[in-house]
C-alpha cells in the first residue's frame, strides 16, 4: 500500500514539473533559448499568492488569480524587455541574460522578503481522502493533479486546434516560412511567453501548498528539475514535457522511498544521462538531420 | 635593433607574453600595494581566489571558446580536484612533511583525478550536441556534488573504513587512533592550509603557457575548426572524437587543480559546487569574449573582485550585478552601441596616430 502512496505523490510532484517543463519547452521550442529565469517565475508566482493572502487579505480565488495575471505580465515584459534585443545574438549571450534575468529576480525577492523562509498558507481547503487506513491522499495531491491535468488537456487543444496554437507550432518549426505566412512572429512568442509564464504561476502555487515553504530561492531546484524534464522528454516537445516531468517525480519520489533521500536528485539526474545516451534527442524528440 | 627584435617574434608568441607580463605585473603590484598597507586586508584575501578563478576561467574557455560545446559542469570538476587533492594532503601529511613537495603533488593528483572524470564523463557524451550537452553536464556535476556529500571514510589502525550514504558506525574504531577523513556532507576538515599566492600565480601561469600553446598547435587548430564546422572537420580527416576528449581532459584537469588550490586556501563546502558557480565561471568566458584566453583572466579579476569589493552595498550587489549582466550582454548585441565603441577603440586611436606619422 505504501508504494501507492509514493506513486501518488510521485505523481503530484511529477505533474508540477511537468507544468514549469511545459514553459521551458515551448519556450525552447519557439525562441530556441534556454531560459534560465523561468523557475524563478515561480517563486515570484509563490510569493505574489503569499502577499496577496497574508498582507492584502484577499481570498485564495482573487490571489491566485492575481499571482496568475503578474507572472504573465512579469514574463511579457521580460521577454521584451531582455530577450527581444536578442533575438539574433549568439545563443550563449541569451543564456548568460537569462541567467541575470534569474539573478535579478532572486535578489529583489531577498531584498523584499528577506532570506529566510516564509510560511505559505495553502489555498487548498479540500480535506484529505481516505480510502483505507494506510492510503491516505491529502487534499493538495487531489488538486494537483486534476489542475494539471487539466491544464495539459486544454493547452493540448490550444496548440493543435485554436489560431494561435498554430501560429505558435508554425514558429517553432520555421521562423522564416512562418512569418512568410503572414504570422506575427513577435507575437506569437509573446503568447508564449505570457502561457509558459502563467503555467509556471500556477506550478508555483501549487508546489507553495505541497511543500508550506517559500524563499527567494524557492524556485531554483524545481526549475532545473522541470529543465531536466524538458529534456528527458525531449525538449520543443509539448507531450514530451509532459511525459519527461511525470517520469522525473515519479523516479525522485520512488527513489527517496527505495534507495536514499540524499542520493534521490542524483538518481533522477542519472535517469537522464542514460536516457540521452540511448536516445540523444530525449524521449519524444525529433531526430534532426544535418546538413553541411 | 630593439624593434626589429620584437618584429622577428611570431605574432601569436607576442600576444602570449604579453599574457603572461600581464598577469606577473597584476599580482606584484597587487601584493606590493596589499604589504604596503594601501589596499585592506579585504583585498588581501581576495588573491589566492583570483587566481583559482581565473585557472577556471581559462580552462572553460577551452571547451567553451575553443571548441565550442557548452558545458555547465565545471564546478564538478573543481569538486573533483578539491576532494581528491584535499584528502591526498591529510593521508600524506605524516609521509611527506615538507610542504613544498606535497603541495605540488597533491595539486597535481587533484587535476589528474578530474582528468579522468573529464574523460569518463566524455566518452559517454560525446554523441550529444548543443543544449543536449550543456545539461548533461549540468546532471554530471550535480550528480558528483550530492556523490561526494554522502562518503565517510574514516582512518584508525585497523585500516580505512569506508561508508556510502550512511554514516560509520563508531563503535567498530579504534577511538584512540582514529581520524575523520571524509564526513558525508559535513566534508573535509584538517586539509593544511598550504596555499599562496605565489603557488596560486606559478599555476596561472603554467595553465596559460599550457592552454595557449595547446590552442596555438596543431591540435588547437583542430578544435576550432571542429567549432566552425564539425562536419567539414570530420571530412577532412579530423578525428572529432580523439580532438574532444582531449579538450575535455585538458578543461577538467585545470579545473581539478584549481580545486585543489581551493581546498588547500578554504573550507570545503560541497554544496558550495552548485550549478551556480558553474553558470559564475561561465559569466567570466562570455563576459572576457568567448575564445579569447586574455579576456578571460581580464573578466574573471574584475567581476571577482567587483561584488567582494561592493560588500558595504550589502544586499544590493548582486541586484548591480544582475543588471551589469543583462545591459552588458543586450549592449554586447547592439548594432548601434558596437559601431559606437569601434569608434573609441585604443586600436583604432592608435592606427591614427600611426597613420599621421606615416604621412
Amino acid at each position: 500500500m505504501s508504494f501507492l502512496n509514493y506513486l501518488i505523490s510521485g505523481l503530484s510532484l511529477g505533474s508540477i514539473y511537468a507544468l514549469i517543463a511545459l514553459g521551458y519547452t515551448m519556450v525552447y521550442g519557439i525562441a530556441k533559448m534556454l531560459n534560465f529565469a523561468h523557475g524563478d517565475i515561480i517563486m515570484v508566482g509563490g510569493f505574489t499568492v503569499f502577499t496577496a493572502i497574508s498582507s492584502f487579505q484577499f481570498s485564495p480565488a482573487i490571489s491566485i488569480i492575481t499571482g496568475i495575471i503578474v507572472c504573465t505580465v512579469l514574463g511579457v515584459v521580460i521577454e521584451k524587455v531582455a530577450y527581444k534585443p536578442l533575438r539574433n545574438a549568439s545563443s550563449l549571450s541569451v543564456l548568460i541574460t537569462a541567467i541575470g534575468v534569474s539573478y535579478l529576480l532572486q535578489n529583489l525577492a531577498l531584498l523584499i522578503f528577506g532570506s529566510s523562509s516564509q510560511n505559505f498558507s495553502s489555498v487548498v481547503t479540500m480535506k484529505p481522502w481516505q480510502i483505507n487506513k494506510q492510503l491516505v491522499i491529502s487534499g493538495e495531491t487531489i488538486v494537483t493533479i486534476i489542475v494539471t491535468t487539466a491544464i495539459m488537456i486544454a493547452l493540448t487543444l490550444f496548440v493543435n486546434k485554436s489560431k494561435p496554437g498554430k501560429a505558435m507550432l508554425a514558429v517553432s518549426e520555421d521562423k522564416g516560412a512562418a512569418q512568410l505566412m503572414g504570422i506575427n512572429v513577435n507575437k506569437t512568442i509573446s503568447v508564449t511567453f505570457a502561457i509558459g509564464s502563467a503555467l509556471a504561476a500556477v506550478a508555483g502555487i501549487l508546489l507553495c501548498s505541497l511543500y508550506p515553504q517559500i524563499n527567494a530561492y524557492t524556485g531554483q531546484m524545481p526549475g532545473i528539475k522541470a529543465f531536466i524534464a524538458a529534456v528527458l522528454g525531449g525538449i520543443g516537445s509539448i507531450p514530451g514535457a509532459m511525459i519527461g516531468g511525470i517520469l522525473l517525480g515519479i523516479i525522485e519520489n520512488l527513489s527517496k522511498a527505495y534507495i536514499s533521500t540524499q542520493l534521490a536528485d542524483a538518481i533522477s539526474f542519472a535517469v537522464l544521462i542514460i536516457v540521452l545516451i540511448i536516445k540523444p534527442t530525449g524521449i519524444l524528440g525529433k531526430k534532426i538531420t544535418e546538413k553541411v | 635593433m630593439r624593434k626589429l627584435f620584437l618584429k622577428s617574434i611570431k605574432s601569436s608568441t607576442r600576444n602570449k607574453f604579453s599574457t603572461y607580463i600581464m598577469v606577473i605585473a597584476f599580482f606584484s603590484i597587487a601584493a606590493i600595494l596589499v604589504e604596503a598597507g594601501i589596499l585592506g586586508s579585504l583585498f588581501k584575501g581576495l588573491l589566492v581566489p583570483m587566481c583559482y578563478y581565473i585557472i577556471l576561467a581559462v580552462s572553460l574557455n577551452l571547451t567553451v571558446g575553443i571548441l565550442g560545446e557548452l558545458s555547465l559542469g565545471h564546478a564538478g570538476f573543481m569538486c573533483v580536484g578539491a576532494y581528491v587533492g584535499g584528502v591526498f594532503s591529510i593521508l600524506t601529511k605524516d609521509i611527506i612533511t615538507s610542504a613544498l613537495i606535497r603541495f605540488p603533488l597533491a595539486l597535481v593528483v587533484g587535476g589528474l583525478a578530474a582528468g579522468l572524470f573529464g574523460i569518463l564523463i566524455g566518452i559517454p557524451i560525446l554523441r550529444l550536441k548543443g543544449d543536449y550537452l550543456a545539461i548533461v553536464t549540468l546532471a554530471f556535476g550535480e550528480i558528483i556534488k550530492k556523490l561526494v556529500q554522502n562518503i565517510y571514510i574514516i582512518k584508525d589502525v585497523t585500516g580505512f573504513h569506508f561508508s556510502f550514504a550512511t554514516s560509520i558506525d563508531t563503535s567498530t574504531i579504534d577511538s584512540e587512533s582514529k581520524q575523520v577523513i571524509l564526513n558525508g556532507p559535513m566534508s573535509i576538515s584538517g586539509i593544511p592550509k598550504n596555499a599562496n599566492i605565489v603557488i596560486g600565480v606559478i599555476l596561472v601561469l603554467i595553465t596559460l603557457f599550457v592552454i595557449m600553446n595547446l590552442v596555438d598547435s596543431r591540435s588547437g587548430r583542430a578544435f576550432m575548426a571542429i567549432r566552425d564546422n564539425r562536419i567539414v572537420a570530420e571530412g577532412i580527416g579530423i578525428n572529432i572524437t580523439k580532438y574532444k576528449l582531449i579538450v575535455f581532459s585538458f578543461s577538467a584537469f585545470f579545473a581539478g587543480v584549481a580545486g585543489s588550490l581551493f581546498a588547500h586556501f578554504s573550507t570545503v563546502d560541497p554544496t558550495k559546487f552548485d550549478y551556480n558557480l558553474s553558470i559564475l565561471i561561465l559569466v567570466f568566458v562570455v563576459l572576457g569574449g568567448i575564445g579569447n584566453i586574455r579576456g578571460s583572466v581580464i573578466a574573471a579579476v574584475i567581476l571577482y573582485a567587483l561584488p567582494e569589493l561592493l560588500r558595504s552595498f550589502q544586499n544590493y550587489r548582486m541586484l548591480i550585478y544582475a543588471i551589469v549582466l543583462i545591459v552588458m550582454m543586450i549592449l554586447n548585441n547592439n548594432e548601434k552601441f558596437l559601431r559606437f565603441k569601434e569608434r573609441f577603440t585604443f586600436k583604432r586611436l592608435f592606427a591614427k596616430k600611426h597613420a599621421k606619422e606615416d604621412a
